[in-house]
């Protein structure tokens, strides 16, 4: 812990000051630099789009209609639309530049189809935090991207390459095409349209970019990501998602059964247990009759705790038989919310990833309902000892309790716990582009470099802490609802 | 301004779980300053409790990003 906090100290220090000294020149499109380890406030911008709505309403009914684009952008030279400006020539988006003129920007990029993107102008803190919440396709460490393997189902069938074709900027979004798909925001997209080119085409900054679009089943605003290839938008598809597009992600045409960062993480920290315990395990043996040495000395206080204290008191009798999965869930997600907490090192969130904590709820309810003896039925449908208009009421409310809330509250509980740690973390260290308004104030972003540094430092430790209790709760609850399936009848 | 009403719902959860989890807390002292020899069977009860009604609070607050 003291070296993270103080290898975190002192990057807050570096980042904030070299985000005060780059940014008050008041130079714009930092994107457009790629030295990799400029992760101020532009990257990261969310965009308004409700604001030029109000301020150029034509431009938007242009945008909402590609052919338009498309035919009129067909006209203008697509040159040099990786660097200048171009797009702001166009009478469309003159509007836009004058509504940012006012404080040395000019907005969002406009690219060769007019689509104009995030406006780095905006610091989104939400949006912000989001995106480092969420998994990738890539993993990242500082500037460097390490490519991982893609597995994509579609209906055409299977493909399967590496990330690394994509040439991913800082950002994680992709300086190529590859089969189809482009890498935005570290996650992976692809285009339908049969017409977009299926080898590996070099596309230019901001040819990537969204447009905000009606949901098609919901008509809630949601971000659309349009390639731009050869003065064509090409819609690409949402993130592929295992709801379906249910919580308004939209519906894919692809599934992604990719190696993510999230699982690369999750196979380094089920590796590193593996060999640990098996390390530790052996000592048992080599150094039977001593005390504990090593690493036996750190893991042997934690899991005796564990067996004294859960195992034993919240399962009954039966404890032995189900220490070794209580051992296991206690160690893995003790592992994983450690491994998402160290600073700099890909940010793996499995723990705090709704898809990991449904499958180890699922889990532990498999566990519980295949090792329910007559007693726990019988409490479900039909409790004894009660009148039976009171059963009548009681069987759903325990139907309900056992099937449907106790897997939802774990799987909620563990999720929300570490996602809210890693979203006050990142909105910390967002207090410095929102106190130094992206750049113009210099003197507010060292002074909240400051105040984020501490607050940052704060909420780390207490995320340690949450850390180790949420792996404890999970594994207590999980206890005690075995405890209560298996428990013996009592007499009434 | 969007969203706000589903973060007072978040809010009005997080205030009953606050009061919830309060009350436990100081319940869990009172027990342990008159039984110190049953600290541990009091602290393991009281954490899962309290983890018990944080997982209403977690619901309530993921349920209003979704909704907002």
């Amino acid at each position: 812990m003291g070296k993270f906090s103080f290898l975190t100290a002192i990057f807050l220090l570096v980042f904030g000051l070299s985000y005060a000294q780059t940014d008050h020149s008041g130079h714009d499109h930092s994107g457009h630099d790629h030295s990799g380890h400029d992760h101020s406030g532009h990257d990261h911008s969310g965009h308004d789009h409700g604001d030029h709505a109000k301020d150029q309403p034509a431009t938007i009914k242009k945008k909402t209609n590609p052919n338009v684009n498309r035919t009129k952008r067909k006209q203008n030279n697509r040159a040099g639309n990786s660097h200048d400006h171009s797009g702001h020539d166009h009478g469309s988006h003159a509007g836009h530049d004058h509504a940012h003129g006012d404080h040395g920007h000019s907005g969002a990029h406009v690219n060769a189809c007019g689509i104009a993107g995030e406006d780095p102008s905006v610091f989104n803190a939400g949006k912000v935090a989001f995106h480092h919440i969420s998994d990738q396709n890539i993993y990242s460490i500082g500037p460097w991207h390490l490519p991982l393997p893609c597995i994509v189902k579609t209906s055409e069938g299977w493909d399967f390459f590496s990330s690394g074709n994509f040439k991913a900027d800082y950002h994680g979004t992709s300086h190529y095409a590859y089969k189809g798909y482009v890498l935005y925001e570290g996650s992976l997209r692809r285009i339908v349209n049969p017409s977009f080119p299926k080898d590996k085409v070099e596309l230019h900054h901001g040819d990537i970019a969204i447009k905000v679009e009606p949901h098609p089943s919901t008509g809630k605003p949601v971000d659309v990501v349009y390639v731009c290839y050869n003065n064509t938008a090409y819609k690409a598809d949402n993130k592929s998602t295992a709801d379906a597009g249910l919580f308004g992600g939209g519906i894919t045409s692809f599934y992604d059964f990719s190696i993510t960062k999230n699982v690369a993480g999750m196979f380094i920290v089920v590796f590193f247990l593996f060999f640990m315990m098996r390390s530790v395990a052996k000592a048992y043996k080599t150094r039977e009759g001593k005390a504990p040495s090593g690493v036996q000395s750190l893991i042997e206080p934690i899991f005796v705790f564990i067996q004294d204290e859960v195992c034993k008191p919240f399962i009954g009798h039966q404890w032995e038989k189900f220490t070794p999965f209580l051992m296991s869930l206690f160690f893995f997600i003790l592992g994983l919310n450690l491994f998402g907490q160290i600073p700099f090192f890909g940010g793996v969130n499995a723990s705090g990833n709704l898809a990991v904590t449904a499958i180890l709820a699922l889990i532990t309810f498999l566990v519980v309902t295949f090792n329910g003896n007559v007693n726990y039925w019988q409490h479900i449908f039909w409790m004894p000892g009660l009148p039976a208009w009171v059963k009548v009421i009681i069987t759903p409310v325990e139907i309900v309790g056992n099937f449907i809330l106790k897997p939802a509250t774990l799987m909620l509980r563990l999720f929300g716990n570490i996602t809210a740690g890693h979203i006050v973390i990142v909105i910390f260290i967002g207090l410095i582009f929102i106190f130094g308004k992206n750049g113009t104030n210099p003197g507010a972003a060292y002074g909240a470099t400051i105040a984020s540094m501490l607050l940052t430092l704060f909420m780390m430790a207490l995320e340690l802490l949450v850390a180790f209790i949420q792996a404890y709760v999970f594994t207590l609850l999980t206890a005690s609802y075995i405890g209560a399936a298996t428990e013996e009848h009592h007499a009434h | 301004m969007t969203g706000s009403l589903a973060a007072i719902g978040a809010g009005l959860a997080v205030i009953g779980a606050a009061l919830g989890i309060g009350n436990i807390g100081g319940k869990a002292m009172e027990a342990i300053s008159r039984q110190p020899e049953a600290v541990g069977d009091i602290r393991a009860n009281m954490i899962l409790t309290a983890a018990l009604i944080e997982g209403a609070a977690v619901i309530a607050i993921i349920l209003s990003f979704f909704a907002g």
